[in-house]
């Protein structure tokens, strides 16, 4: 579909914008130590602190790429704010307190705290850097994704803007403009997504959703008279029937009318044609929308509700059931059919055809597992698929208290309690936001606002159909989610760089304002990377990537988190070789997947030399056993100086 | 608002023990509960599907994982602070 920028978004982005400067030069002359810079000083309080977790966190996958896979696959969208939110559950019993205890300004200061190695610090900044590189191009990427149908820019200049403005809090003040960011991102998320949902709910469900913005376009059916080979023919005389064209599970029909063609699925028991959405790239490099070039506007938006109530929708005819309470809301999806749609590609001639075709589906099937995630052998899931399965769940569960730029959000409170603190108001924050994802999702699956082509746009396109003002305020708020998780990824690459390895690694003994100057300019650098890799990954599966970065921290960081904590027989050759495996190991197996094959480098049908694709399943236990082994072999040598000098 | 150098605080290992293996246990029982929806996932996806009322186990099982994270977390927070107060009135005393 085409998208217009709005002017509302347009300028409720530049205020924030200016706010969010303006806060980071108030703080600038207030940031001098390497403590103020990296740390905020340590003394934010902790429910600002909290919250600020919370918009450090719900990044653009969380917002966006949740709000997008309910609408488009029901509760297995679920998982990922159940995942997300479960992880939290690490940080607060195990890991809170004692990352406040043992750290300054890192987490790798923490995980050298008992054995001041060499090899840990390289090891934990390497890790730190590959994490928050990982996480960083989906954000960045998503960036761009945003800003060409929120602002009705090009995607280099979303990437190009996000990166200065980024640059911009970070190299001022550091830490502390980026909580306050962070925090002012986080309360204004949950503030109207909490009015979005309210508006749902008011809306209630129809079989022909009420829209503010345009008309909900009324799906059409066409009577078949005869089928006889591939001769089809229809009642409605403005139809032209061209060919008949087969899939390997459907048929479809092509006609002709006012020299426009279409497609239609062919529905042999009912003797009906069903409308379909296509995009035709023709041979010679013009690409169709419904048949008309894209600026004709035809590509509709779609999903609805095709049975309400145990009452099927016939012509225009509405079935609408008024306000509904959550509860409610779920049951009626449930007892009722949504259409949702599939797609796959066909030939017609030279012609490429990607048709989006009716895939009506029951409630019941909709609220339960498996639309996106195959688990049931019954219909047809493998073990590769249920191996996948368990495997993201526990990156989501492993991860969250193992990502670099969550972990130094301890070092900004003033106390192991305070950490704690935040931590249970982060909690009580994101677990109200995860359930608000859920009737977020479902509104837009059964809003008719759905654009088949962009999935990430689910959210504000939902909000767009409800009304301008609160689209604008949920368009300006998803390019600030960007913007707050940015700014944390940034600090932790530059607290790695100039913390962790000039200042320890390299013992570049700098003074406190050197410390503080160094953290700039690596702000600045990284700041240029991200922004050169949000334009290279362009093309990238932005939802991947976030899945990625979780299993990535989870093999190479959680095993020696719980291991220095909990096992007083860990070693620093442990702990090293623990982070070495588990980053190669994950990293080797997504760089080697299937899913990597198939949608990364496009090689479609060859077989890639590892079936599954999330890494965790193998990557942590794989880097526990290495951290225990080599922990064990290393006992005698685990006095400072001999560990330090393996280490190094 | 200060940016002063990191606030000190008063290291008591004995009430960090105890924080830490009520923590443990508050982690043990989570984990058993989410991997329980794991399992049933993998295991007995029709269970999933069972209906409760007008919802189905799925949503139930979901929901009470985002309301078991948020009890939990207020307990142990609760009972942290307690101690931590407990501990702060012996040692002013």
């Amino acid at each position: 579909m085409n998208y217009l920028a709005s002017p509302g978004a347009i300028a409720i982005f530049i205020c924030f914008v200016i706010s969010v400067l303006f806060i980071s030069f108030y703080f600038a002359r207030k940031t001098k130590s390497a403590t103020d810079y990296y740390a905020a000083g340590g003394s934010i309080h902790w429910s600002i602190n909290g919250i600020a977790f919370a918009g450090d966190y719900l990044s653009a996958a969380s917002f966006l790429g949740i709000c997008g896979l309910i609408a488009t696959y029901g509760f297995d969208g679920f998982l990922y704010a159940i995942g997300f939110l479960a992880g939290w559950m690490v940080a607060l019993f195990i890991v809170a307190e004692p990352m406040k205890r043992l750290g300054k300004y890192t987490f790798t200061d923490a995980l050298d705290s008992k054995f001041n190695s060499k090899g840990i610090k390289l090891m934990g900044a390497v890790s730190t850097l590959l994490v928050s590189m990982v996480y960083l191009i989906p954000q960045m990427v998503g960036a761009g994704t945003l800003v060409t149908p929120l602002l009705g820019l090009p995607h280099e200049a979303g990437v190009i803007m996000v990166g200065v403005i980024v640059i911009a809090i970070v190299a001022t003040a550091g830490m502390a403009s980026t909580t306050y960011v962070q925090f002012f991102k986080g309360a204004l998320l949950i503030t109207f997504s909490l009015i979005l949902v309210f508006l749902v709910l008011s809306r209630g469900l129809s079989t022909s959703p009420e829209r503010t913005d345009v008309a909900y376009h009324n799906l059409t059916t066409l009577k078949v008279t005869s089928i006889s080979g591939t001769v089809v023919k229809i009642e409605d005389p403005s139809y032209k029937v061209m060919n008949l064209i087969k899939s390997k599970t459907k048929s479809y029909v092509k006609l002709s009318k006012d020299n426009i063609e279409s497609i239609w699925t062919l529905n042999a028991p009912k003797n009906i044609l069903e409308e379909t959405e296509t995009i035709t790239q023709l041979a010679n490099g013009f690409t169709l929308y419904n048949g008309e070039p894209k600026a004709n506007n035809k590509f509709f938006q779609v999903g609805t509700m095709s049975e309400l109530d145990g009452q099927k929708a016939t012509g225009n005819t509405a079935i609408t059931t008024g306000s509904l309470n959550p509860f409610s809301l779920v049951a009626m999806i449930s007892n009722g059919v949504v259409t949702r749609w599939a797609h796959e590609v066909i030939k017609d001639g030279t012609n490429q055809i990607t048709v989006y075709y009716q895939n009506p589906t029951s409630g019941k099937d909709i609220l339960s597992p498996g639309l996106k995630y195959k688990v049931d052998p019954a219909k047809g899931a493998t073990s590769t698929d249920r191996f996948n399965f368990v495997s993201l769940m526990l990156a989501l569960f492993l991860g969250t208290a193992s990502l670099p730029h969550i972990l130094i959000r301890y070092y900004t409170v003033p106390s192991p309690s305070a950490a704690r603190k935040s931590t249970l108001v982060a909690i009580t924050a994101m677990a109200f936001f995860y359930i608000l994802t859920l009737y977020m999702g479902l509104g837009a699956m059964t809003g008719g606002v759905l654009d088949l082509t962009n999935d990430n746009m689910a959210a504000p396109l939902l909000a767009k159909s409800i009304g301008i003002a609160i689209f604008a305020m949920i368009s300006a708020i998803a390019f600030s989610t960007v913007l707050g998780t940015v700014s944390g990824l940034i600090v932790a690459a530059s607290g790695a760089i100039a913390h962790d390895l000039m200042d320890r690694f390299f013992n570049m003994k700098l003074t406190d304002k050197k410390k503080v100057f160094a953290g700039k300019i690596t702000a600045i650098v990284v700041g240029c990377i991200a922004m050169v890799l949000g334009i290279l990954f362009k093309n990238m599966n932005v939802a991947s990537l976030v899945g990625w970065a979780f299993a990535v921290a989870a093999a190479a960081n959680f095993p020696s988190i719980i291991m220095i904590l909990f096992w007083k027989k860990t070693t620093a050759a442990g702990v090293i070789c623990s982070i070495v495996v588990g980053l190669i190991s994950s990293l080797a197996i997504i760089l080697l997947s299937q899913d990597t094959y198939t949608n990364v480098y496009n090689l479609v049908g060859v077989a890639a030399p590892i079936a599954f694709s999330n890494p965790a399943l193998v990557g942590v236990p794989l880097s526990f056993i290495t951290l225990i082994v080599i922990s064990l072999f290393t006992q005698k040598s685990s006095d400072l100086k001999a560990v330090s000098g393996i280490a190094s | 608002m200060s940016h002063g150098p990191a606030t000190e605080w008063k290291e008591n290992q004995a009430l960090d023990k105890k924080k830490s293996r009520l923590g443990v246990l508050m982690f043990i029982i989570y984990t058993v509960v989410y991997a329980g929806f794991i399992l049933i996932n993998v295991m007995d996806n029709k269970v999933m599907r069972m209906t409760i009322g007008d919802l189905n186990v799925a949503i139930v099982y979901g929901f009470g994982l985002i309301i078991l994270a948020l009890v939990l977390a207020i307990i142990y927070n609760q009972i942290c602070t307690n101690a931590e107060k407990v501990s702060e009135d012996k040692g002013n005393r």
